[in-house]
């Protein structure tokens, strides 16, 4: 970092913003740590399946996972078959999938494989296999 | 060349650029909306007539789709508008005391304000370069008020600063500033940017640091009535005796730098925050409801779009009341215009091609929050000498912001308590309204301690529980945008889509605009062809 740049970057933040797009790409840089709601995205503080589907899935899946109906609709949890391949959520979670955002930049591969097998064995969804940390990192 | 002291990398200097520039930019990157590009708006769209009869059907009443819906009838169309809500606007959106919104998940909020009290869920600002929604904010008559962007008597606030205490922006604006001009004018006179700068241009980069940062003749930020013009004194000048001013003392630059609020003060440097922006009087929701009325019996409301099928004759829609469900309809027309949200246009079954289709499918809708909070009585104005404008805060609330009208009125009003995106919305989102209003509350009373004691209503609207957007805007990456964008635009045989999910000035309503002018014109020369 020379002083070139930075004077450039203080003289003209809207000049190197697309420099922070290219640098951080979809990513928000993580710097909510110690500078809170500047920021905007990072990791969400959850921990254990229950408190992340509470903190943030309910958002759309509802409290009882039933979804929702509107001009379109957020798909129930409960009782659905297509969760018996635990790879289906975690992509999902992961990688997104048409209006279910890509939250694999927000959760951790052990928070990702926390609230799989907290979906997959409540709301009446009853499958024993767990999925690990290490399932989830080679599907991102 | 010498480094700064504390010289960051390069990666965590960009990163704090996007903080500087505060979440409004954090929202744009993360739209992969880096760079500032200004309206292509050339004037009113002109189209030729079409061969008599030729029909268009418009599926979404918000800014695209009527800006669509109203030129193709001006241009001779027919033009049908089917529309999922009761009422036209779309996004373009004012909640008033007495309003009933139901959220996904069937939580109901009656909105408690008083009449003539509101928010604006969705957008809020008309930057003055915003010339294409801003021709039919005029055309149609709607009575525009200034936005103020950057207020320097408003608050930034950090809980990790000052014991929590909100310090004025105008204070930390002057003493970032400040201290910058210092430093790089110690840097000049000691030769560290000797290759940077021509000896000739030295001369006038120390001129000019100590013009931009108040720096007194020896180049020092410092105690001084030049540093005070931009921070404010200690005493301000007055009349008659006792009058003389006394300077105010600079914070020092590390406690500037440690204190995290420089991430505050850079919002409205950028190009759509700056200077002027306007906002519609009583609330953004009317330039959707002249749009509404103009258009009058060509749309039908309360339609919930199920499935959208093309020939090579034209196009059908399939919909069903979407209070009440009931039998299937249809609406038929030679060609389609279809502004529905991705997000909601890839759960309907429609024939276009795979590329669209991809398009479609691979667009989420971002998280956003936004409360309103009603007091007895405008303390801000009154206690703090805030009148509107914004304050920052690095709580997950992130932006408090003052009404803009009504100034100096004994009345009440409605301020903006939380405005976020990314986590904290997302956040906000899995809970039920009450609690996220009671969280705006607890935020905002760090910053604002009259909150508790003045409160009276309030209404939440998270984007991802919207029943009709889920989400929102789209949330295009930059990867996204370079694979797909081209054919989300392109004309698929007989439909085409608009909205801001289709420009490239995404979540504004110029973007909703300029998408809709762009698909009538390619459709029109397809039609006339």
């Amino acid at each position: 970092m020379n002083i070139r740049l930075a004077a450039a970057a203080v003289l003209s933040l809207a000049a190197v913003l697309p420099a922070m797009a290219d640098d951080a790409g979809p990513t928000p840089p993580r710097a909510r740590a110690s500078l809170g709601g500047f920021a905007g995205n990072s990791p969400f503080p959850f921990q254990g399946g229950e408190a992340i589907y509470k903190g943030v899935c309910q958002g759309c899946h509802m409290p009882d996972a039933k979804g929702a109906v509107g001009a379109g609709m957020y798909p129930a949890l409960a009782k659905d078959e297509k969760l018996e391949t635990a790879g289906y959520p975690v992509g999902v979670i992961v990688g997104g999938q048409k209006a279910m955002p890509a939250l694999g930049p927000m959760l951790s591969d052990q928070q990702v494989a926390d609230v799989v097998n907290y979906i997959r064995s409540h709301f009446g969804n009853k499958y024993k296999d767990k999925v690990k940390p290490e399932d989830v990192k080679v599907m991102r | 060349m010498t480094d700064l002291p504390m010289a960051p990398s390069r990666r965590s200097l960009l990163s704090m650029i996007g903080v500087v520039a505060g979440s409004a930019a954090m929202y744009h990157a993360m739209t992969e909306l880096g760079y500032a590009e200004g309206s292509t708006f050339t004037g009113p769209i002109k189209l030729s007539n079409p061969p008599p009869g030729t029909s268009v059907l418009v599926l979404g009443a918000g800014v695209a789709g009527m800006v669509a819906a109203m030129e193709l009838r001006d241009a001779g169309y027919k033009v049908q508008v089917l529309e999922y809500n009761g009422r036209p606007g779309g996004r373009n959106w004012s909640l008033y005391g007495g309003d009933t919104y139901t959220e996904l998940g069937g939580f109901t909020q009656k909105v408690g304000f008083d009449p003539g009290q509101y928010i604006n869920p969705g957008p809020w600002r008309l930057p003055y370069h915003h010339q294409g929604i801003l021709h039919y904010v005029n055309r149609l008559g709607v009575a525009l008020e200034p936005f103020t962007q950057v207020n320097y008597n408003a608050w930034v606030h950090s809980t990790d600063a000052y014991g929590g205490k909100p310090q004025r922006y105008r204070e930390v604006q002057a003493d970032f500033q400040g201290h910058v001009a210092e430093l790089l004018s110690k840097s000049t006179k000691q030769g560290a940017l000797d290759q940077a700068v021509s000896k000739q241009d030295r001369e006038i980069l120390m001129a000019a640091l100590k013009n931009w940062g108040a720096l007194n003749e020896n180049y020092e930020y410092a105690k001084s009535i030049e540093a005070s013009n931009r921070r404010g004194f200690e005493v301000d000048p007055g009349g008659g005796l006792n009058s003389v001013p006394v300077p105010s003392e600079p914070r020092a630059l590390s406690e500037v730098l440690g204190s995290g609020l420089w991430a505050a003060i850079g919002a409205g440097c950028n190009y759509e925050m700056q200077s002027a922006i306007f906002q519609p009087k009583g609330g953004m929701g009317m330039i959707g409801k002249a749009m509404g009325k103009e258009l009058g019996p060509l749309i039908q409301y309360n339609a919930k779009v199920i499935d959208i099928k093309q020939d090579d004759k034209g196009v059908t829609a399939t919909y069903i009341d979407s209070r009440t469900g009931g039998e299937k309809r249809t609406a038929s027309a030679d060609w389609c215009v279809c502004t529905i949200p991705a997000s909601i246009l890839s759960q309907i079954p429609m024939n276009v091609g795979g590329p669209m289709k991809a398009a479609i499918n691979q667009l989420p809708y971002m998280a956003a929050l936004k409360v309103g909070l009603q007091f007895k009585r405008r303390f801000w104005e009154e206690d703090d000498k805030i009148y509107g404008g914004i304050s920052y805060t690095n709580q997950p609330n992130g932006t408090i912001s003052y009404p803009m009208w009504d100034y100096f009125s004994k009345g009440k009003g409605v301020v903006l308590g939380a405005y976020a995106f990314g986590e904290p919305a997302f956040i906000a989102a899995a809970k039920p309204p009450e609690e996220r209003i009671k969280d705006a509350l607890e935020y905002g009373s760090k910053v604002h301690p009259q909150y508790k004691e003045e409160f009276e209503a309030g209404v939440a609207v998270a984007w991802h529980r919207v029943p009709w957007t889920l989400g929102c805007a789209g949330g295009w990456t930059e990867a996204g945008r370079a694979q797909h964008y081209d054919n989300l635009c392109a004309l698929d045989g007989r439909i085409v889509l608009a909205g801001e999910h289709a420009s490239r000035i995404p979540a504004w309503q110029e973007g909703a605009v300029l998408s809709a002018l762009d698909a009538i014109e390619r459709l029109h020369k397809r039609v006339m062809a």
